[in-house]
């Protein structure tokens, strides 16, 4: 155990010393503060808003759920951004540099070298997605006294789609340079969002080909089917032409969800994980 | 004497490239063994596959009786990479305590103080990294290497960016290390310093051993040399055993001898006998 926190305890002041955390911080409040004055203008013209008569639409669910998909998003995007930084670099990078191989050496191993900074990043970055989407949710609720239908599992699955990233850019980082990684784990999570707007716009034209393409998507990239099956969760309860404009998107429907794709994130983790772990305990330094 | 190392048939391929082509080597306990061999020749590629950085294509390694990479091994080795880097925000101190926990071992602070101690660093304990120049880096990366009492060391060019100082500092703590019975595989490019150390001399060119054994072993006769008073004469052919004859019949033709002197090849003349070849290619 000495060794795992030895570890985590170096990722840790890796990210200090790099500024990472100094970075996301600031975004985080450049973003808190412009999420807060959003919610006050937007809560605060509310009355101002009067849709027809024969348009039964609550615009107070309506702009508080668009408000905190807005803000899953942001924490999503930020919870990435954090993660990337994180472990971009942990085993190409690290080893160009010559910082690796010096720990690699020692009798802790390379499967415990790794799963330690998986569990540093994914504990740094747990943390912070829920500490962010608990503020969001806060202002939202306090602001415009809107609250989603659920409250703790889309946190949950936010956090999870995060996870996922660390899994997949550590992998990465063992076969591709800090640069190389970095970039296609941006592309994959912008593949990602691409894919939840195209399944919004194939189900609001009804493409089938759209909708395949986009389901496809979602299971090949879990962290995306939990952002959307986590927005559609905010809204779960909400009928009416209400949950109906929410569904369309783009931040409340979710056409891969449930029990079925969480189980299936979880085994895609643990099987990033178990290829991750073969291949660094394959390659040569 | 047991082995503390022992590489049997190693090769590694890296493509079309033979990196290294049916190497044997053994290191007995206490025993201060040097690898020499030009850019290429495969000496970083063998250390590195005898502390598990790298998977041979063919042969085996054992570190003190443990398959080289496995845990037992690793728990056996203090290594220092030709490259490395120890992150800059820590303190040498830092460094050492890091490695300590890696490592298991349950020195605290009295095992960090005399290591940096021993490598003339205990005056920067409390030094970051990033503030320290090169030389003190690589006196801390020995340093680091000894965490935890390792039985066998393996340092590839552990003094290439030490000054004079510095190298004696490492040369007089790798022969405190043979006295405590810790084997030594010296990677490096300076002849001197290996000549100076090493009990045994090990060559490599173009990933195959081309000599091995004490530099007294390698080296050859190259004459004597005397010294008369009608000058210095050196007599090629000539061995240890004919020294006092050619003394006596010099004495014996009037000759007043201030000095004779038995020549030998040093490692120099013996490292480029055996890599000269492919060095002129």
């Amino acid at each position: 155990m000495s060794s795992v926190a030895a570890i985590v305890e170096y990722g840790f002041r890796e990210a200090v010393r790099r500024k990472v955390f100094a970075v996301v911080v600031l975004l985080t409040a450049i973003f808190l503060v412009l999420f807060w004055l959003a919610n006050h203008f937007v809560f605060g013209q509310l009355s101002n808003i009067t849709p027809p008569r024969d348009v039964n639409v609550d615009t107070r669910t309506f702009a508080g759920a668009f408000l905190t998909g807005l803000a899953m998003f942001a924490t999503l995007f930020l919870g990435v951004v954090l993660a990337v930084f994180l472990t971009l670099g942990v085993v190409s990078g690290d080893a160009e540099r010559g910082l690796l191989q010096p720990l690699v050496v020692r009798p802790v191993g390379r499967s415990t070298l790794l799963l330690s900074r998986f569990l540093g990043a994914a504990g740094v970055c747990v943390a912070y997605v829920l500490v962010v989407y608990v503020a969001a949710m806060v202002i939202t609720g306090l602001t415009g006294h809107w609250w989603p239908d659920t409250l703790v599992w889309p946190g949950v699955e936010l956090a999870g789609g995060v996870v996922i990233v660390i899994a997949l850019s550590l992998l990465g980082s063992i076969v591709l340079s800090s640069t190389a990684n970095g970039i296609a784990v941006f592309m994959l999570f912008g593949g990602g969002l691409v894919a939840g707007l195209l399944a919004s716009i194939g189900h609001a034209l009804n493409s089938h080909a759209i909708k395949h393409a986009s389901t496809i998507a979602a299971w090949a990239l879990p962290f995306e089917a939990l952002y959307q099956d986590a927005l559609r969760m905010m809204t779960a309860h909400t009928s009416g032409l209400t949950g109906f404009l929410l569904q369309l998107g783009p931040f409340g429907g979710a056409y891969v969800h449930g029990w079925t794709i969480r189980a299936w994130a979880a085994a895609y983790l643990v099987a990033v994980g178990a290829v991750a772990l073969l291949a660094f305990a394959r390659r040569n330094l | 004497m047991s082995t503390a190392l022992a590489v049997r048939g190693l090769a590694k391929r890296y493509g079309s490239v033979e990196a290294l082509k049916g190497v044997d080597l053994e290191v007995g306990e206490g025993e201060l063994v040097g690898l020499l061999g030009p850019n290429g020749a495969g000496k970083s590629t063998l250390v590195k596959i005898a502390v598990g950085l790298v998977r041979p294509s063919d042969g085996e390694v054992e570190i003190a009786g443990a398959r080289a990479g496995s845990k037992a091994a690793r728990a056996a080795l203090g290594y220092l990479a030709e490259l490395f880097r120890f992150p800059g925000w820590y303190t040498a101190d830092e460094v050492l305590e890091l490695h300590q926990r890696l490592a298991g071992s349950n020195g605290g602070a009295a095992e960090r103080r005399r290591l940096l101690e021993l490598v003339a660093l205990a005056d920067a304990a409390g030094r970051r990294v990033d503030g320290m120049s090169k030389g003190m880096q690589q006196r801390l990366g020995v340093a680091q290497a000894l965490v935890g009492e390792p039985r066998v060391l393996l340092l590839d060019e552990p003094t290439s960016a030490l000054d004079p100082v510095g190298r004696r500092t490492v040369r007089l703590l790798l022969e405190e290390l043979r006295g405590r019975g810790v084997s030594v595989l010296l990677n490096s490019h300076l002849l001197s310093e290996i000549e100076l150390v090493c009990d045994r001399v090990a060559i490599l060119l173009g990933g195959e051993l081309v000599a091995a054994g004490t530099p007294a072993e390698l080296s050859r006769p190259r004459g004597i040399e005397l010294e008369t008073d009608e000058g210095v004469r050196r007599i090629a052919g000539a061995v240890r055993e004919d020294a006092p004859r050619l003394v006596a019949e010099a004495v014996a033709a009037g000759r007043r001898v201030y000095g004779v002197r038995v020549l030998t090849s040093t490692l120099e003349d013996v490292y480029l006998e055996a890599v000269g070849e492919e060095m002129t290619d």
